[in-house]
Formats: structure tokens, C-alpha cells, sequence
């Protein structure tokens, strides 16, 4: 008979999650953890991590049958041959779409963070305090100040490489050494500095894989196979890096396969009691109490739950007092940039493979730049030496053809903007009651698009590039703009955002819902502004901030 | 699409999962190439029928002789040696579309009869040399109709976009078809699908990957940059 009563409960195990029970069992909480996935126990689940690229039967690429499985992920990258085991099942989660939105989800322990792409940057004092400036939205309850001792706390121990720049932008941090940028990118680089008196510059991309060994950790082997799970341990993920510790502590009880309903709430003492568990293997339901309850499930699903609880009492549910849940929903809009060749280098290589690239951080909207549109982009990119894949468009059978390709191709340059959606009350999320997934839930329904200030952004994310390119020398610049849709930059961000007022937002300063205060929600959920960072380390900061103000309201009988 | 394909030509040192694999997918897929619009669209119903074997022993044996005379033999192995003509048969089976699949079983006619014509043997009876003449005549006409589809498409695409701009503005935020509506690309010309799948089935073949490139599973160190040598083996990338 397993134990029903804790300290703390955690719903979700991926970056979030894994942070939010590290942190609780550190502090002395005995914490259930609760996945509504399998378990992946991290290395002896890693399937494909240690297979060679030539064993997969289609080499990766994907059929027609995966394609019949998995409507939603077949839209981009995502639908593949090396890694599809770590993708959500489309069929078994359905949801509705008012306006296309592509939900690549992640339902296992460890959730994204087995397959994310650890590019990870500090949100900056500008971010904090964009919607005040620009009257968007809410403003945030929190500046830099409040959240760069928590993004010291938890850099060291998620590890992440980077190099120092002194950008007020983009802070720099407690970082392992850069991964440095090759020849290619320095060349680049060092025009692009002096072109733009620093204020443009290219910086190694500050990435999560470690170039130091930590405890239980190598340093990365430079394999580029990270998204199959990496042996090494050598990127963060909650395999890797929080779990372990969590484990360390003997307060932390893992629990998969375990779907939460509903949070269940009293509402005499406005408190959380804790939550309701349908167990997807056996379907039975069981109730787990807790003092505290942390919902770290992702973006929609934190939001989804919410919304299935406390209904008695709000017809919104939990969260909804304020009009605000479900709301806000953001994303990163990308898959626009150029690119071009670099000349004079063909006596220059590289030697290993590289799981990160280059960034250019924020400079439109900054110092003095004014543009016709709200806040800004960065880019992310990399230079490198074709492959035979150049060979495909091209003209040529035989001999000579084929040995050329063996040799690596003209060096060439590309990137590709990340810029910030703004957040906007029509963007929201709420319950299809027409519509059941297989666990008798309610699915989502998902009406999100964007709008005038990130289609007047992207003539800049495209022209940017192309122009500080031609302006560094590289030769036959094109662009590009292969769409985009929300969703699409597995960044979703809000439906609970966090605020100063209690009418006008979900969560307050420390990430507690105002209607129960002991229920803390530290995903993207509660992210007020989107800002165009990769916003993982903004999480891991937000959540082992809020755990350490929920031990100490515990502490204290404050909640 | 011209940008897409170029986007996937930054090739080592991917910045993140994103372009690394939109570089794969770019080329496994003949999906994501050839296939391109039955993935974005799903499959229609009547493209639906069942497949079943598509491909004999002696259509794979064609296959890797139209794949060895794209990739012969030379200081290192070719194309038949990798089984690529297996693994084309493969792709064509399991990933290609109806519609597409019928395009590659008739250009695997058109090759014979194309051979018959001009040297008066059937393909698998031609010599090396014959062969090499023929696949190069198809490969200029091949060339030639995808760039005239590319630029067409281009064309097109410019034009979408300026209505797509309208369309935005009248009604912010498109629907969820509004991807979907994308008009229905032209089926490749049927040389673009072989000396693809015959590339990418050799180059990412043990041969491939440990004799025509060079592949270290654990490199275990990053040099940024280091001197290169004509004739120095390419890196191969791995996931």
C-alpha cells in the first residue's frame, strides 16, 4: 500500500518538475513526483543513444505509416526514426484546434528535457519590464534583481557553457567554458563587431551541455546525438541532473503513469488539499494529499488542470477569478533568417561535432534603436562546410561526382531569427466539453495566432541577416521564410500569467495562484511576456525560486 | 523550395535540433522533398490504396545499377555494394505516396526504354559506359525541369505571400486550413527521386558514413578550426 500522504506534490518531471522536487527534497519536503508517462530511466532507456546511423531501416526519415500516427507531429522536425519513442502519441491526446496550432508534446519522466534544445540564455532587466514600458498586458511582479540569484543557483548545477560577454541584454552567468566557435563563425564575428562597435556581435550559443565533467556527469563527447539521450549525462536534463539529486535526498517518491485530474481544493481555507491521480495503466483513481501542490505539467497542461479544478467554486476553475486563465498564450515565432557561402577558407576544417552554434543577441528596440514594431528577435545559427547533401540539386552522375562528395563542400553561413510574440488576451486556451480523450477528459481547445507587431518583425528577422551578411563578405546571400505557426517553437509560454493584481492575473509574485496559496504553478504558464530568449532557464530559475519561498511560507504557517 | 534546401546546407555545427534536423528532413523525406506536399497535406483518400510489395528482386537489382552508375566504384566502394538499390525500393515503398510511387515505377520504364532507344539494349544489358551516357542525358533533363518547377514555384510562392499579407489583414490570423491549402505541388521528375535516394541511401550507409566519408561515433573533443588538405575525407554528421 503505497503512501498517499506528503509534504509536497509535484505534477509534471520535465525541466520544471525535475527542478521543483530537486529543490523540496533538498530542503527537507518528502515530495510524490507525479509523470502521466512511462518511466525513462536514464542511459538503460536511451534505445537508440549508442545505435549507428546506418542501422535505422529508413535512416532516420519517416513513412507514410508514422505520418498516419502522428497528424500534429508530422508538421516539422519532430516526426522522425531516431527519437520517436520520446514523442507524445497524437492520437492518445487529441485537442482542438480553432486556428492551427502545432502541440509537440513530451509525455514521459523527464518530459522535453530529454530532447530539448538546451540553447540557454538569461532574460534580462528589458524583458522584466517590457509590458510596464510598452503598456502590453500586465507588467511582471519581478525584476532581473529578483530572479539572477536564482539563475546562479541554478546554472552550476544544470551546467550550462558559455562565454562572458558583459551584455545588459542578455546577462552573462555562472557559466562552464564556451563551446567556441569555429573558424567559419570567428570570421564572421569579428566583422560583424567591428561593423556594429559591438553593439551586433556573434557569441558562442550558450548551451547546456557541459564542457566539464560535474558529479556523475562527463563532459560532452561532442557527438551531436544529444535529442537520443546522451550516455554521458553530458546535457541537462531531469535524468541527468535533477532527478539524481532529488533521489539523493531518500524523500522523493517517482510516480508514472500517473494522470492528476484535478487538484482538489477546500474551500474553507481556500487551500489546496492536493490531487486527484487516475492511473493510466490500471485506471484507477486515488486522491494523494499534500501540504503543498507545484504544477509543472508545461505550459497548456498546468493550465489544462487548473481548469478541471475547483469548479464548484469557479466555473473557470482554479485560477480563472481573475479572467485571465487560459489566456495570454505566446510562443516564439522563427523559421525565418538567410544565409550565404564564406570564400578564402577551404584550407580550414573542424574536428568534432558541435551540439550547439552560434547567437546573436537582442539589438532592435534597444539603445537607442527604434523600430515601427515592439520589442525584438536574437538569432540563432551556425557556420559549417557542406556536406554531400549539396550534391542533391546539382548536376552530376558518376566518378568524379562521387568523389567529390566526398570531400567537404564551400564553407557557408546561415541563421535563423527567434523573435518575441507579444502577449494578447484573445490568445487562449479553453475546455472542448464536445470532445473526450481516452481518459474521459475534456480535450483543449486551442485558438492562438499571431498578429500585426510579429509579421512587421519578421521583414526585419529576414533582412537583418541577409544584410549584416553581405556586409561581412559572404557571397550569394539568400533568405528565407518557411512559415510559421504557433506552436511551432515548442516555446509556449502563459495562460496563467504571473502579476501584481489579483483581478487582472493568475499567479503572484511567487508563482502561487492567488485563489489557493499554496499551489504554486513555475512552467511556462506563468510566464507575462515571452521576450525572444529560449525560455527553459527562465523556468528553472522561476521554480527553484518559488520552492524556496514555499518552504519558508511553510515554515512560517503561512500556507 | 530553393530557401528551404539552402537552409539545410549549413550543414556541420547545427546550431540546435531545429536545423540539424530540418537539414535531414530536408533530405530523407524525398519526403520532405519529393513527398513534400502529402506531407504537409495528409494523404488523400484515394491515395490511400494498399501497396503491398512494390518491388521484385530483379527491380531492386535495377535499382542498384541505376545507383552504382550515379555512385560507381571507385577508391571506394559504390552504390551496389551498400544494398542502396534495397534501400530505394524501401523508401519508395514505405514513404513515398501512391502517387509518387507510381511516378518512380514508370520512370524505372521510361530509364529501359529510354536505353532501348538510345543504344538499342535494355538498362540492366547496357554497359557501364552506355549507362553513364543515358543517366547523364537524364539528369540535364531532370535538372532542368526542376528548376523551371522551382522558379514556377517561387513565382507562386511571392504571389501567395502578397495574398496571404491581404488575407491577414482582413481577417487577422489565418485558419487552421490555410496551411493545408497550399497549392498542390507537381510530382518530381522520377531521376530527382533516384539520384536522391540513391545519394542519401549511399551516404548514409556503413559504406558511407566509414569509407566514402569519415565517422567518428565519439569524437570526444571540438577543434574550432584546423588546417584542410584537397582529398581529406568529409566529416560525417550523426543524428
Amino acid at each position: 500500500m503505497q503512501d498517499t500522504s506528503y509534504d509536497a506534490i509535484v505534477v509534471g518531471s520535465g525541466i520544471s518538475g525535475g527542478w521543483a522536487a530537486k529543490e523540496l527534497t533538498e530542503k527537507g519536503l518528502r515530495v510524490l513526483l507525479l509523470e502521466r508517462g512511462r518511466n525513462v530511466e536514464h542511459i538503460k532507456d536511451y534505445v537508440n543513444a549508442t545505435k549507428a546511423p546506418w542501422q535505422y531501416p529508413h535512416r532516420g526519415g519517416r513513412t507514410r505509416a508514422m505520418e498516419e500516427a502522428y497528424p500534429v507531429l508530422k508538421r516539422d522536425y519532430p516526426l522522425n526514426e531516431k527519437n520517436l519513442e520520446f514523442w507524445a502519441s497524437d492520437k492518445d491526446n487529441p485537442y482542438t484546434e480553432v486556428k492551427r496550432f502545432d502541440w509537440f508534446r513530451g509525455y514521459q519522466v523527464g518530459g522535453k528535457s530529454l530532447m530539448w534544445g538546451r540553447q540557454s540564455y538569461r532574460w534580462s532587466e528589458f524583458d522584466f519590464e517590457a509590458n510596464a514600458r510598452d503598456g502590453i498586458a500586465t507588467d511582471w511582479p519581478i525584476r532581473y534583481a529578483d530572479l539572477a540569484p536564482w539563475y546562479d543557483h541554478i546554472e552550476p548545477h544544470a551546467g550550462i557553457s558559455g562565454s562572458l560577454e558583459g551584455l545588459p541584454q542578455l546577462p552573462d552567468g555562472k557559466f562552464q567554458p564556451a563551446m567556441p566557435l569555429n573558424c567559419g563563425e570567428e570570421l564572421v564575428a569579428g566583422r560583424l563587431s567591428k561593423l556594429y562597435d559591438g553593439r551586433r556581435r556573434i557569441i558562442p550559443g550558450r548551451v547546456a551541455n557541459l564542457t566539464r565533467e560535474l558529479t556523475g556527469r562527463s563532459a560532452c563527447q561532442y557527438r551531436d546525438a544529444c535529442w537520443l539521450g546522451c550516455p554521458y549525462g553530458a546535457y541537462f536534463s531531469t535524468q541527468s541532473s535533477t532527478l539524481p539529486a532529488a533521489a539523493k535526498t531518500g524523500r522523493l517518491t517517482l510516480k508514472p503513469f500517473a494522470i492528476v485530474t484535478e487538484v482538489l481544493y477546500d474551500r474553507d481555507r481556500k487551500r489546496a488539499t492536493g490531487v486527484r491521480v487516475l492511473d493510466a495503466v490500471s485506471d484507477q483513481t486515488t486522491d494523494y494529499s499534500a501540504r503543498v501542490v507545484f504544477l509543472c505539467a508545461s505550459t497548456l497542461n498546468s493550465t489544462w488542470l487548473l481548469m478541471r479544478s475547483a469548479t464548484d467554486v469557479w466555473p473557470g476553475g482554479l485560477g480563472s477569478s481573475s479572467g485571465e486563465l487560459g489566456h495570454n498564450l505566446m510562443d516564439h515565432h522563427f523559421r525565418v533568417g538567410a544565409g550565404g557561402k564564406l570564400e578564402g577558407m577551404d584550407d580550414r576544417y573542424y574536428n568534432g561535432r558541435r551540439p550547439t552554434g552560434f547567437y546573436i543577441p537582442r539589438y532592435r528596440n534597444l539603445f537607442g534603436d527604434k523600430r515601427a514594431y515592439l520589442r525584438g528577435f536574437g538569432y540563432q545559427g551556425s557556420a559549417g562546410r557542406q556536406g554531400w547533401s549539396r550534391a542533391v540539386a546539382e548536376l552530376g552522375v558518376g566518378a568524379a561526382f562521387k568523389d567529390s562528395l566526398s570531400q567537404p563542400g564551400d564553407w557557408s553561413i546561415g541563421a535563423t531569427a527567434f523573435g518575441e510574440m507579444l502577449p494578447n488576451h484573445a490568445n487562449r486556451i479553453s475546455l472542448d466539453e464536445t470532445k473526450r480523450d481516452k481518459w474521459g477528459l475534456p480535450v483543449l481547445k486551442i485558438d492562438c495566432a499571431t498578429g500585426e507587431n510579429e509579421r512587421s518583425m519578421r521583414k526585419d528577422m529576414m533582412t537583418d541577416m541577409a544584410d549584416m551578411l553581405e556586409q561581412c563578405g559572404a557571397k550569394g546571400v539568400y533568405t528565407y521564410d518557411n512559415e510559421y505557426f504557433p506552436g511551432m517553437g515548442i516555446h509556449e509560454m502563459g495562460t496563467a500569467r504571473m502579476g501584481r493584481d489579483p483581478k487582472t492575473s493568475v499567479l503572484n509574485a511567487h508563482n502561487q495562484v492567488w485563489d489557493a496559496l499554496n499551489v504554486f504553478v513555475t512552467d511556462g504558464s506563468c510566464m507575462a511576456s515571452a521576450a525572444c530568449q529560449n525560455p527553459s532557464l527562465t523556468y528553472m530559475a522561476l521554480t527553484a525560486r518559488a520552492a524556496d519561498f514555499a518552504v519558508r511560507e511553510l515554515n512560517r504557517r503561512n500556507i | 523550395m530553393a530557401a528551404h534546401e539552402n537552409a539545410g546546407d549549413f550543414t556541420p555545427g547545427m546550431i540546435d535540433r531545429r536545423e540539424a534536423i530540418l537539414r535531414v528532413t530536408a533530405l530523407l523525406g524525398g519526403v520532405a522533398l519529393v513527398g513534400g506536399s502529402a506531407l504537409l497535406t495528409g494523404c488523400r483518400d484515394e491515395d490511400r490504396a494498399v501497396t503491398g510489395a512494390l518491388f521484385t528482386a530483379e527491380d531492386i537489382a535495377f535499382l542498384d545499377e541505376v545507383a552504382e552508375t550515379i555512385l560507381p566504384a571507385t577508391s571506394t566502394p559504390g552504390a551496389k555494394a551498400a544494398k542502396t538499390g534495397a534501400f530505394m525500393a524501401l523508401m519508395v515503398t514505405d514513404s513515398y505516396s501512391p502517387r509518387d510511387q507510381a511516378v518512380f515505377r514508370e520512370g524505372m520504364r521510361k530509364l529501359d526504354e529510354a536505353s532501348r532507344k538510345a543504344h538499342t539494349v535494355s538498362f540492366m544489358t547496357a554497359t557501364p559506359r552506355q549507362r553513364l551516357a543515358l543517366l547523364e542525358a537524364v539528369d540535364r533533363e531532370q535538372k532542368a525541369e526542376s528548376d523551371a518547377r522551382r522558379d514556377e514555384k517561387e513565382e507562386r510562392q511571392r504571389a501567395e505571400a502578397a495574398l496571404s499579407d491581404q488575407r491577414q489583414e482582413a481577417a487577422p490570423g489565418a485558419d487552421v486550413g490555410a496551411a493545408a491549402a497550399i497549392t498542390e505541388d507537381l510530382p518530381p521528375h522520377y531521376f530527382r527521386m533516384m539520384k536522391e535516394l540513391a545519394l542519401l541511401g549511399y551516404f548514409t550507409s556503413e559504406i558511407g558514413y566509414t569509407q566514402a566519408l569519415r565517422y567518428e561515433e565519439s569524437p570526444g573533443r571540438f577543434d574550432p578550426c584546423v588546417p584542410y588538405r584537397p582529398g581529406e575525407k568529409a566529416w560525417a554528421p550523426h543524428a
